[in-house]
């Protein structure tokens, strides 16, 4: 059997051994082996694909709507951003405008996800650096974000929530103060954080000057994000393709210096207080979800019974997992351009022309079809540009589907950076990295 | 430099590398000859284009019907804020085309990708081995002639490092 680069270029004085897959100061599966020279790093490689679940695959045999819940599962860590960057690549075949409504809650819950995707990053950079404390309160804030999203989403990371042409249902009706509290949370422990960490030499020591970077190689390993910011680069999607409405928002793109990993904490550290910038704004554009029309109100199992003899006029009260996505709220919340979402419930159950759209949408052969073509659409994920590249050929299926996981590409870059260190400068700079198994190995 | 400008400039510099020039919702896409992949990857990276960004690489399999891998590359210009699409065909049967490595750094990984998942070989890389899947995965899985689930061989337990 073939052996790996590393074994046959290692030098027979020097010690070979295996970082990963499984080792408790890396999240993710991921396999660095490396040749050392006692503690000093001679060469290094890494393995990757142990979480390699064939999404490109699986989603060439899946429809267009059903593929949705596989991309929450890419970055789990902001599956949100993810479900937006493949809905708004259909959106963009489709043709379809989505309503202003629906673009300002995508935008808060982009935000509240690249919040989510930072803490968790930082959170574990720092523990493995042996901050603990750090960990818990980062953990702490995120459980605030994540009620905002449950409670709206009704899952915390596998939401599906983002749909193509709009957002599945509206948001949750406490939604505001929730918000506010994520907020408020989130920067006391940014501050607790910034206290703790800015200036504690140990973390210093481990971070400064390890793990850095040139402008010129970042862009070189197509580097985009936080980690391409942190060199001095100032690309970031929302700016430089500004989609939904962040062009009509107040946010600046911090960048650092140095490229190397306390630039990359920083510069997450900082673009959390813009992200929270933007939850605010949003949060004030947003109006309160129009109160559904007054009137009688019936369960669905009487609506069933009274839709045999004649239509139901009467408001029919829905199931609190549907809960927001009531048939006079889909105005503000999914497109009409094209039929490109699940109808409403109540008209399936109630109405024999609800139940043939219904399953003129949900049929093998039926629902969403895009016209032949391919196309590349991307957005500002966590990360960093999260692209789609879909060909489709008309049919009910994509012909190919192809994600640009922002990861991957940084990940590449870890052997050089590590070459020439000590094996403890592993740890932050795989840290700072913020590698996620799920959009790297797909 | 305009979308037209910047295809003409284009065409007049790599001449006959440029096989046609298309567009596809909104997006300049250019088809150029596989032979020349390096050639004009290389142009597009130097000014005036300045392409800096591979920003993805990726294969589409058309072989049932047209017979032939499609390659598609995206890059970026920081410098103009531009994203260009370049697709190049190579026939089904033998498929090759040169590799990248040496322009930017990330086709090393990218095109390992596209060998492990399509078995399009990338003549010049370094160390052009599987990716994702492992040693003594059987087959290229992204091809249309793989099956959705198909099960793999058991291998044996790979040698201690």
């Amino acid at each position: 059997m073939e052996t790996s680069r590393i074994q046959r270029q290692a030098r027979p004085e020097s010690m070979l051994i295996n970082m990963g897959p499984s080792h408790p100061a890396m999240h993710g599966t991921i396999r660095i082996m490396l040749e050392l020279d006692a503690e000093r790093i001679l060469n290094a490689e890494v393995e990757v694909g142990y979480l390699h679940r064939g999404f490109e695959k699986t989603c060439e045999n899946k429809t267009w709507f059903n593929l949705l819940p596989y991309t929450d599962r890419l970055n789990y860590v902001s599956p949100l951003i993810n479900n937006l960057g493949y809905a708004m690549t259909m959106e963009k075949m489709l043709g379809v405008a989505v309503p202003e409504r629906a673009q300002l809650i995508r935008v808060l819950m982009s935000e509240l996800s690249r919040v989510s995707d930072h803490l968790t990053c930082l959170a574990a950079m720092a523990m493995e650096c042996g901050a603990f404390t750090v960990f818990l309160y980062m953990m702490k804030a995120r459980e605030f974000l994540w009620d905002v999203i449950e409670s709206t989403a009704g899952a915390r990371m596998t939401t599906s929530y983002i749909r193509i042409g709009g957002v599945r249902a509206d948001l949750h009706p406490g939604w505001r103060a929730a918000a506010a509290a994520a907020v408020a949370e989130t920067r006391r422990v940014l501050k607790d954080v910034s206290g703790l960490l800015d200036k504690n030499s140990i973390f210093r020591g481990r971070t400064r000057g390890v793990g850095a970077i040139s402008k010129a190689e970042a862009l070189s390993f197509g580097w985009t994000g936080p980690c391409l910011r942190s060199t001095g680069v100032s690309y970031d999607v929302r700016k430089a393709h500004p989609y939904l409405v962040y062009d009509r928002l107040a946010f600046e793109v911090p960048t650092g210096e140095s490229g190397d990993n306390f630039d990359r904490y920083l510069v997450r550290m900082r673009e959390m207080e813009q992200s929270l910038r933007l939850v605010e704004q949003v949060a004030a554009l947003l109006p309160d979800a129009p109160p559904l029309s007054a009137g009688e109100e019936v369960e669905p199992d009487e609506a069933i019974l009274r839709s045999r003899r004649q239509r139901v006029e009467a408001r029919v009260r829905l199931s609190p997992n549907l809960e927001g996505s009531e048939k006079g709220r889909l105005a503000g919340l999914m497109t009409a351009d094209k039929p490109v979402g699940v109808p409403p419930k109540e008209d399936t159950y109630t109405t024999m022309e609800g139940l043939i759209g219904h399953f003129l949408f949900f049929m093998d052969g039926k629902g969403i079809r895009p016209p032949k073509g391919d196309v590349y659409f991307s957005v500002e994920g966590g990360n960093g540009e999260v692209g789609f590249y879909i060909v489709s050929d008309g049919t009910e299926r994509p012909y190919r589907l192809h994600l640009r996981a922002p990861c991957f590409h940084v990940v590449a870059a870890l052997e050089q950076l590590i070459r020439g260190r000590l094996i403890a400068d592993v740890i932050p700079t795989f840290g700072s990295m913020n590698m996620i198994g799920g959009e790297l190995d797909r | 430099m305009g979308k037209e400008a910047l295809i003409e400039a284009i065409r007049e510099k790599l001449g006959a590398a440029v096989e046609g020039v298309a567009e596809s919702f909104g997006d300049p896409v250019l088809v150029i000859r596989p032979e020349a992949v390096r050639s004009v990857m290389a142009a597009l990276r130097e000014a005036p284009f300045d392409y800096a960004v591979l920003l993805d690489l990726t294969c589409v399999d058309y072989a049932a019907g047209e017979g032939r891998f499609e390659l598609v590359y995206h890059l970026y210009s920081l410098s103009r804020n531009v994203r260009l699409r370049l697709k190049a065909s190579v026939p089904a049967g033998d498929p090759s085309v040169a590799s990248l490595v040496g322009l930017w750094k990330n086709a090393d990984w990218l095109e390992r990708e596209v060998f492990d998942m399509f078995g399009v070989r990338f003549e010049g890389h370094p160390d052009l081995r599987r990716l994702l899947t492992y040693e003594g995965f059987e087959g290229h899985p992204l091809r249309k002639s793989y099956p959705w689930r198909l099960a793999q061989p058991r291998i044996p337990m790979k040698d201690k490092v």
